[in-house]
């Protein structure tokens, strides 16, 4: 199975230009809204129609603009999963699972398939109920119900859990991870969070302003995204510019400080990243005095807002978290930060 | 009393009513989704039947389907066919009437219609014509009932159009309206005021059935 696109499409004045090849797994689309994620999806979907370029699906051609194939959306076999999970109001949930068997014509098998997946996703005694009678989370099973049956090849996922209460959130992504590993689907999922990135994604595309940023493993983007611009997508909230000044140091002139780093750094370094929860008084190295602005308390752990002592007036302060249990009544003079914890940045 | 106007105006009207709901529905559906300059001028012609005085629309009628005009002349020629003065004249002067009630509303109904609903049954393999029947039209179904409705009201209370096409000719092409009319101006008013309980009753009859259609709907859906 795999996915290879090359699209480009102008809205006004923002420009869609996304290339990228995905093999089996989950890929994510991780971006800012109106980075060109959803755009994206439905230009796969059939739903837009790119200016140009090409989308190929295990050897299928869904769309070439060169050779003028522009395959209809129900020609294409790909599921796709609305923020909203726009089930049909008018039909109750099994109606709705069914609509995802229209094609099959036997219907002792229709009757079984749906029944199998109503009783794999937790949908019994709802069959009846019509979507407005359904909770988000019943509503995104349905969904997601009347996705599978129709046994798409390719899997898209829009913000999935964008509409449903943050309690339920977590669950609900527990459970869409279970169901896809169970059915083994090539998925895209676009999210603008990059938890949910992070547990469901084995592969990461940043997106930025309708490009592609970088692609690859999660755990490896997020130890080094490489540009300001994949920092902010990874949640790294203090970015600032920098220069190299030697083989493994760097001086970061706003704050007025120099960090020795753990990865050799290149030319052209334009500035680093580090996270809040990597500041340490007891780091080993890259040791500073620092003075507290202040304090913000979250439900289990404390944003401390601080500026080195030689810090310019005008530069932002530098967030630091830190988990409840580990503050103390009196803050630190020094905070430091381990050379492999600074991320270093060229875009 | 003689029958013949209010069966004359009920197939009037139902025809007009068969023809307007599905010429509205599918220029509803079609113009909604043109590009934005072609959707205003078109809208403007579409709509404009309902803004003119009924006597200009049956002017332009005239000079589109009269004897000597170009295709009243043609029907007549080729079928022997007279388009005015019939009692179907009278099914153009109320479906150009009331085309532009069911066609806005219609068109106000799908323009609300959430088109993701659309994306999502096509992702699904769902054909078209099924995913419009099946899909778009049950939930548009109150906004186009509602057009339904009030164009078979308009149709069957055309007057002005109506008369300068069809004319009165009493069992041929005499209308309630037109009737009503005729029996005041010839000093009947005993007559003219039972039909006008006639119209009263057909009206009261026709809005108590979109109440109860409308009712049926909203327990089906309220929990």
């Amino acid at each position: 199975m795999s996915l290879s696109v090359n699209i480009k499409k102008s809205l006004g004045a923002f420009k869609l230009d996304i290339a990228f090849e995905s093999k089996d797994g989950v890929l994510g689309f991780l971006g800012a809204s109106g980075s060109g994620k959803s755009m994206t999806l439905r230009c796969i979907a059939g739903i837009e129609k790119p200016d140009e370029g090409f989308i190929v699906l295990d050897g299928v051609t869904l769309f070439d603009s060169e050779k003028h194939i522009n395959l209809p959306v129900q020609e294409r076999h790909v599921g796709y999963l609305f923020q909203n999970f726009a089930l049909f109001p008018n039909m109750t949930v099994r109606k709705n699972i069914l609509c995802g068997l229209y094609s099959e014509k036997d219907i002792v098998k229709k009757k079984k398939i749906s029944d199998d997946m109503i009783a794999m996703l937790g949908l019994q005694g709802l069959e009846n109920h019509y979507p407005s009678q359904l909770s988000g989370g019943q509503q995104q099973r349905a969904a997601v119900a009347r996705i599978l049956v129709n046994n798409p090849n390719l899997l898209l996922l829009d913000e999935p859990f964008s509409a449903l209460d943050s309690f339920l959130r977590e669950q609900m992504q527990a459970q869409l991870a279970d169901v896809l590993r169970i059915f083994n689907k090539k998925v895209i999922l676009v999210t603008h969070s990059r938890d949910e990135a992070y547990q469901l994604c084995s592969n990461l595309a940043l997106l930025h302003n309708g490009h592609i940023l970088r692609i690859g493993g999660t755990k490896e983007l997020f130890a080094d995204p490489e540009s300001r611009q994949g920092a902010i997508l990874t949640g790294c909230k203090n970015i600032v510019e920098a220069q190299k000044v030697g083989e493994n140091e760097v001086e970061v002139p706003s704050w007025g400080v120099r960090f020795t780093t753990a990865k050799a750094v290149r030319d052209g370094l334009k500035a680093i990243g580090i996270r809040a929860h990597y500041f340490n008084p007891k780091a080993a190295a890259n040791h500073y005095p620092v003075l507290f602005v202040e304090e913000i308390e979250e439900p289990f752990a404390w944003v401390i807002t601080f500026a080195f002592s030689t810090q310019k007036k005008n530069s932002p302060p530098i967030w630091w978290r830190i988990p409840k249990d580990r503050k103390t009544e009196v803050l630190p003079k020094e905070l430091g930060v381990a050379p492999q914890n600074i991320l270093l940045l060229y875009e | 009393m003689d029958w013949y106007p209010l069966y004359n105006s009920l197939r009037i009207a139902a025809i007009s009513g068969v023809i307007v709901f599905f010429t509205g529905i599918f220029a509803a559906y079609y113009v909604a989704r043109l590009p934005r300059l072609i959707k205003g001028v078109l809208d403007v012609i579409l709509t404009l039947p309902l803004v003119l005085p009924p006597t200009v629309v049956g002017f332009f009628l005239i000079l589109v389907l009269g004897p000597n005009h170009p295709v009243g002349n043609w029907f007549l020629n080729v079928f022997n066919i007279k388009l005015v003065m019939t009692w179907y004249s009278g099914i153009f002067a109320a479906a150009v009437v009331s085309f532009p009630l069911m066609y806005r509303t219609a068109r106000g109904a799908f323009e609300s219609f959430d088109e993701t609903l659309t994306f999502s049954g096509q992702t699904l393999g769902l054909p078209n014509t099924y995913i419009f029947w099946r899909i778009r039209m049950p939930a548009c179904k109150q906004g186009i009932l509602a057009g339904a409705v009030l164009a078979f009201a308009r149709a069957l209370g055309e007057y002005g159009a109506t008369s300068m096409i069809a004319g009165y000719i009493p069992g041929r092409t005499a209308t309630i309206s037109t009737t009503v009319y005729q029996l005041w101006r010839t000093d009947n008013g005993d007559l003219a005021f039972k039909w006008v309980i006639v119209n009263l009753v057909i009206s009261a009859v026709v809005l108590l059935a979109v109440n109860m259609l409308e009712k049926k709907k909203t327990e089906r859906w309220s929990y």
